[in-house]
């Protein structure tokens, strides 16, 4: 953050939005224009050197790529839209961000004042829309009110559990005139974003570490957000604590490290499920026991204690009891744990997980990743990618059967390498996203997995590829039907599939189209070739991969089930 | 699990949408709102909104931590009915004609402890304080006697508390050099 200027100076309200933008350190935005935020424009215009601006396509993409930006730089997304449609366009990206935690401020136009409530051209009454998904939101009518509302809006956004904040600003705010200064928000008296941690609490949870003879810890995003991805490992190596990764706590700790046990919830591993009812505790860190997670709850971790860590209070004891709650944030909380806890030595129960790996090999991950038949698997495309790129990319994706299954299959060596939309499941997130998260770390390579449904949900942000030159690399997961609605139709709704398969468009001609280089796999022959050739390219690239048809992802918890039910085939 | 009542006393800003983002908790979770009262607290500045549902202790509880993500929400804190004390108000309108025919309305008054808030030629106004049960049973009785209107109010509850919990709250962050205005 900038030093804030002492020195009023008279401006107007839209350069009062990107000076307070720039005093907040933000130097890239995504956005669309329209007609009531066009004086915030015309103020970008002169300093587009020092903002940056991406044009997208739709406003739910400029979300979902602030939501991609902030996701693997942990900075704040920010987002610039128009009002009316502008702004409704937001929504899905507001809510996704808003349950997956994610700090993305969006900036509206809205129409002037005294038009307020008057079912003016292009109004809509933003702020009530999005009230249940925001962190914060707020209308500005004043140009005075700016600097202090910017300020609020990244504050709120970023500290203890992140998430979206919209900020509406009328068009009179926008042309008014004011005495502009820089004050950042330090706190808010209504508003305690991180409890302070309690030894007491501590204390109690330690004791039940020492005894337990079966723990499991869970990782969630929230160590990831916090930022303790050290003390994890810290915590972990002298407990000697297996842990596994929620969807979105992947990559918290690397895929090889010998503590890791896989992933959580319905189409997670074997032994973490399974497990999960022969524990005899759970330090849930950072996650918030989501029913993917949980599945049934009222069979879920039956012999357990529960020690639940996180930074809102409001997670405590919502889905699942804990006996031992430890509020605050997990990079003070971590540390005072590992500093009351013995160490230990828990080799044979890590064993019983090797042992549930071996069934989960044995029976599945072998026949995905070296199919005997002559379609191309899923599994093994994600694979070959991820060793492609030494399996240390930035993994992003869609929703559906190939983002269940690129989780299973790609590897991590470094924290924040996931970008995918988990509490909300949105497709369309991903090609967006992925142009956020290559865009906020450009040194690295992202890859996204995307399927032939979800692609053509936000297809139009090959334009946004396009112009602004970002190298992403697409992997189109090409299987001709809606395929995760596909398999449930399979295996509960006996073979019915209602409107699931799709009749696509040739997605080569469309890339082509947009100016990006593509090409199409359908033998297993053809693979490393054109995967090599997407790594060896230097801009965006298009691999579509057609696999077989009516493939299904396991292990899988059938809903309603408990996690000990879990299917391998 | 068995419902019964609780209050839910929720300290906040004054701010425009705050009532939005409070009731939409409620509205989420499919739970009515029996009753609800809004107005300035005993400390300048705050708001204090009091909220009547059936539910259960779990519930509640979790209901208070949801409301407290408001950010312009202080505190929300939840009482059964035996841990406060607490009023309401109800207004019962009779044609001022009746009360002259025999003393019934006047003694019913008197045994309710209710009074006479306003009386013209046309109509009384009588007021009773109490709980809901009370005012229902005086309404009962005194409409036979033609009540044209009928109002009840929301809740007023007082802890039973040695002190308001807000306050430590406040002194809590004074103490950890945090702010405590309004922004
Ligand atoms: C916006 C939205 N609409 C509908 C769904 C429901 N849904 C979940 S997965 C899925 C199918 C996805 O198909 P595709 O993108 O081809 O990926 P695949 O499952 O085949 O890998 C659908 C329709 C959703 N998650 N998001």
């Amino acid at each position: 953050m900038k030093e804030s200027k002492k020195q009023p100076v008279m401006m107007t309200g839209s350069q009062a939005v990107m000076e307070s933008l720039l005093n907040e350190g933000v130097d890239l935005m995504f956005g669309y224009p329209g007609g009531a935020i066009m004086p915030v424009y015309d103020a970008l215009y002169s300093i587009q050197d020092k903002l940056h601006h991406v044009l997208v396509r739709h406003e739910q993409g400029a979300v979902h790529a602030a939501q991609g930006y902030a996701r693997v730089t942990g900075k704040v997304g920010v987002c610039l839209v128009t009002s009316g449609p502008g702004a409704t366009n937001t929504v899905t990206g507001i809510a996704d961000a808003d349950i997956d935690s994610t700090p993305v401020v969006v900036i509206s136009g809205q129409v002037g004042s005294s038009l307020l409530g008057s079912d003016a051209f292009q109004e809509t009454d933003i702020v009530g829309i999005t009230q249940p998904v925001t962190k914060w939101n707020y209308q500005i009518t004043r140009a005075e009110e700016i600097p202090r509302a910017i300020a609020r809006a990244f504050y709120i956004a970023k500290s203890g559990r992140p998430g979206p904040v919209l900020l509406d600003i009328t068009k009179d705010a926008q042309f008014g005139m004011l005495e502009y200064t820089y004050e950042p928000v330090t706190s808010i008296r209504s508003y305690t974003p991180c409890p302070p941690v309690e030894p007491a609490q501590i204390e109690e949870a330690s004791k039940l570490i020492n005894l337990a003879k079966k723990p499991m810890a869970l990782v969630g995003q929230g160590v990831l957000i916090a930022g303790a991805e050290k003390e994890l490992l810290e915590f972990l190596e002298k407990t000697d604590i297996p842990a596994a990764q929620t969807l979105l706590g992947q990559s918290a700790l690397p895929s090889d490290h010998r503590l890791s046990i896989g992933r959580l919830g319905m189409h997670g591993n074997y032994g973490p499920n399974i497990k999960t009812n022969d524990c005899d505790l759970i330090i849930a860190l950072g996650m918030r026991f989501d029913d993917r997670v949980t599945a049934d709850t009222k069979n879920y971790a039956i012999k357990a204690k529960i020690i639940h860590m996180d930074i809102d209070p409001a997670e405590i004891n919502k889905i699942i009891h804990a006996d031992a709650p430890v509020l605050g944030n997990l990079k003070d909380s971590l540390p005072m744990l590992t500093a009351r806890v013995n160490k230990n030595d828990h080799s044979e129960w890590l064993e019983e997980f090797r042992a549930c790996d071996r069934i989960e090999n044995e029976r599945l991950i072998k026949r995905e990743l070296f199919p005997e038949k002559p379609e191309l698997k899923v599994a093994e495309v994600v694979r070959r990618v991820s060793e492609a790129y030494n399996d240390d990319a930035i993994m992003v994706t869609d929703v559906g059967q190939h983002q269940m299954t690129a989780w299973r299959y790609f590897r991590f060596k470094r924290s924040r390498s996931v970008v995918t939309s988990g509490g909300l499941g949105t497709m369309g997130f991903g090609l967006p996203a992925s142009i956020g998260a290559k865009l906020g770390k450009p040194d690295r390579p992202v890859c996204l997995f995307v399927g032939d449904g979800g692609f053509q949900m936000t297809i139009q942000e090959l334009g946004t590829i396009n112009q602004s030159k970002v190298p992403v690399k697409i992997i189109l997961i090409n299987n001709n039907f809606l395929g995760m609605v596909r398999q449930w139709q399979e295996l509960f709704f006996d073979y019915r599939y209602a409107s699931t398969e799709l009749i696509n468009p040739d997605f080569q001609t469309i890339a082509r189209g947009y100016n990006i280089p593509a090409i199409k796999v359908t033998e297993r022959k053809n693979l490393d070739k054109a995967i090599e050739k997407m790594v060896n390219s230097e801009g965006p690239f298009l691999l579509e991969v057609a696999v077989e048809k009516e493939g299904n992802v396991f292990p899988m918890v059938p809903a309603g089930a408990s996690v000990a039910d879990i299917r391998l085939e | 699990m068995i419902k019964q009542e609780f209050t839910i006393t929720i300290f906040s800003e004054n701010r425009i949408g705050i009532l939005n983002q409070i009731v939409s908790v409620f509205t989420r979770r499919h739970i009515n709102i029996e009753s609800l009262t809004s107005s300035e607290s005993a400390i300048e500045g705050i708001h204090k909104l009091t909220i009547v549902v059936f539910s259960n202790r779990e519930e509640v509880e979790i209901l208070a931590r949801q409301i407290e993500k408001s950010i312009d929400v202080l505190k929300a804190y939840s009482f059964s009915h035996d841990e406060i004390v607490y009023q309401e108000i109800a207004l019962y309108k009779v044609p001022t004609a009746k009360l002259f025919k025999g003393n019934e309305i006047e003694k019913l008054v008197r045994r309710y402890g209710a009074r006479i808030l306003e009386m013209t030629a046309d109509y009384t106004i009588i007021e009773k304080t109490g709980h809901k049960g009370e005012t229902q049973e005086l309404f009962d009785k005194l409409d036979p006697y033609g009540v044209t209107q009928f109002t009840r109010s929301g809740r007023v509850a007082i802890n039973k508390m040695k002190k308001e919990p807000l306050i430590d709250y406040l002194k809590n962050l004074a103490k950890n050099g945090l702010n405590t205005n309004i922004q």
